[in-house]
């Protein structure tokens, strides 16, 4: 244990350590979990000097208030997120997202709320001080896996830091806000099962995101899809992003912490380039699907990830 | 052989073996699985995430950053099946189960015609296979049962079941290595821990294609085991 630490005074109502993820043992039941948002996850650290894939703390909706008890540390916020730096009861200074504070002993960060999205990160210059599980700190607090037992952040907890900070330079960078609501998919494993009226519905109705949301899955509420061949599938194993069509013809969307294996047709899988988009949209809001193709898909992602590199690119000093 | 290979998305592929269950289709996806993870761990196929063997597919996940579609299919389009071994990577396990636990013999025993004893003797009698480990972790799904045994799932699953608990539906058993809901016929609960978090390099007791046996204990040995 290092002598400086967090102490956590609320947690949040979702708030878990994350990295990239968990891999090589989805044979064994274990999903691989990780960030919801990746790029956001990269972002932060790359804000905070950061290895790109070192643990940050997220958090859905309402993050914590953390009170840091000795030390000095430079921290970043990424996401849309609504939060205060208290230095003291007269000195509150309103956070803004994609850019570094320097936080010393006694400091509070208050973070209230994401704005119009659901995830957003806290990144520690050097890190948190916490052990990972099978190469990742990632937490699946369904199956209690990871650092701090496998369990959400709780009142109390002490969070501890690996280092002191001693650069006080601040750094920021620019990302463009997207508010669309068309999220690209490519057909699914089981499309055919599904009657051509209900295909076209798929593509030309809305969906609205249910409040039976999580890291696990987002319900939609919309179009019925008609299945005409078979309600269930042999269990096979499933993908980030798969959308799978129950009895009920409502669709899940499976999310990064999805059951490894899964025995519902899937009629659409989400491409990689609109993940993010997509898990940031809160209940109540509405989606509109729309197909593209496999060549199409890798190329707006290779795009996507240039874009993200650019933002990182542009990271620059607070003078 | 697969039968055909599918794209999931834009970073997954299905290999597809067909639509039938049972262990000469599964030893074969499990083949390919046992193929795929060395390669990729030997670090052959940089950006393969995940591999996971079920029934009749094996399901690739990959890093769309690292590695696409066209690259790992032709690496499975030139796998040579009959090169591929399995006894070298599966293993033979005994679990023990107290069936005195069990939750459902009395209305299996009513269903099927036959008494709790005989039940359990078939159960001690099956050489099972692992099928595939997933849903949750450390969770096998097994078989196969004989068909006196068939049954479906409880109508109403319930919404408790304790870790260890020992299900069969149809021609599977399986463990649930958690306390979680469930709606299989809970006939035995067993003191071994299907998923450990402290040992780190090899987590999960039984992976695809092993092989299970299981052994009688009393009540009194549950207790023993459940505390070492």
């Amino acid at each position: 244990m290092s002598n400086y630490f967090f102490e956590v005074l609320r947690p949040g109502i979702n708030t878990t350590f994350q990295d990239k993820g968990r891999f090589h043992m989805q044979h064994l039941g274990v999903a691989p979990g990780g960030c919801m948002d990746l790029d956001l996850l990269s972002i932060a650290n790359a804000l905070v000097g950061n290895s790109l894939d070192e643990g940050v703390l997220e958090f859905a909706y309402q993050g914590p208030l953390l009170k840091l008890v000795k030390g000095k540390i430079k921290i970043a916020i990424t996401g849309d997120v609504f939060f205060q730096i208290i230095k003291s009861e007269k000195e509150k200074i309103n956070g803004e997202c994609n850019r570094t504070y320097v936080l010393d002993d006694g400091d509070q960060i208050d973070i209230l709320a994401t704005k119009q999205s659901a995830y957003g990160y806290m990144a520690l210059e050097g890190g948190f001080n916490i052990k990972p599980f099978c190469k990742s700190v990632s937490i699946l607090s369904r199956a209690q896996i990871g650092p701090n037992e496998g369990k959400k952040i709780q009142t109390n907890d002490k969070i501890d830091i690996k280092m002191n900070s001693e650069n006080k330079k601040n750094f920021f960078t620019k990302i463009q806000k997207k508010n669309k609501n068309i999220i690209r998919v490519l057909k699914g494993p089981q499309y055919d099962y599904f009657s051509t009226e209900s295909q076209k519905d798929f593509f030309c109705k809305e969906y609205k995101i249910s409040n039976l949301t999580d890291r696990m899955g987002m319900r939609l509420e919309g179009a019925v899809m008609k299945n005409i061949v078979s309600a269930n599938i042999r269990s096979e194993g499933i993908t980030k992003g798969a959308i799978q069509v129950p009895a009920d013809g409502q669709p899940i969307i499976l999310l990064t912490d999805y059951p490894t294996i899964g025995g519902y047709p899937k009629i659409a899988n989400i491409a990689s380039v609109d993940y993010n988009l997509l898990i940031q949209k809160t209940p109540g809001e509405k989606i509109l699907f729309k197909l593209i193709e496999l060549r199409e898909a890798e190329q707006l992602y290779k795009e996507h990830l240039n874009s993200i590199s650019e933002i990182i690119k542009n990271i620059k000093e607070i003078n | 052989m697969f039968k055909k290979l599918n794209n999931i998305g834009d970073c997954g592929i299905a290999c597809d073996f067909g639509d039938e269950v049972n262990r000469e289709i599964n030893t074969n996806v499990i083949k390919l699985f046992h193929h795929v993870r060395k390669e990729v761990l030997k670090g052959n196929l940089n950006g393969i995430l995940n591999y996971t063997p079920s029934y009749n597919k094996l399901i690739i996940n990959f890093d769309l950053k690292k590695i696409n579609s066209s690259k790992i299919i032709n690496f499975l389009e030139s796998v040579d099946f009959s090169k591929l071994n399995l006894s070298q990577n599966s293993k033979k396990w005994t679990i023990p189960v107290c069936y005195e636990f069990e939750m459902d013999l009395e209305n299996m025993s009513k269903k099927l015609k036959m008494s709790k004893g005989e039940i359990i003797n078939i159960h001690l009698n099956t050489d099972f296979f692992v099928y595939m480990v997933g849903f949750i972790p450390g969770h096998p799904f097994m078989g196969d049962l004989n068909s006196k045994l068939f049954l479906n799932r409880l109508k109403t699953p319930r919404v408790k079941i304790p870790p260890g608990s020992v299900g069969i539906v149809e021609k599977f058993c399986n463990i649930y290595p958690y306390e979680s809901p469930g709606g299989w016929n809970i006939i035995g609960r067993t003191p071994t821990k299907l998923f450990n978090k402290q040992n780190e390099t090899n987590p999960c007791l039984l992976s695809p294609g092993d092989l299970v046996k299981f052994k009688l204990i009393s009540k009194e040995e549950f207790k023993i085991l459940a505390n070492e």
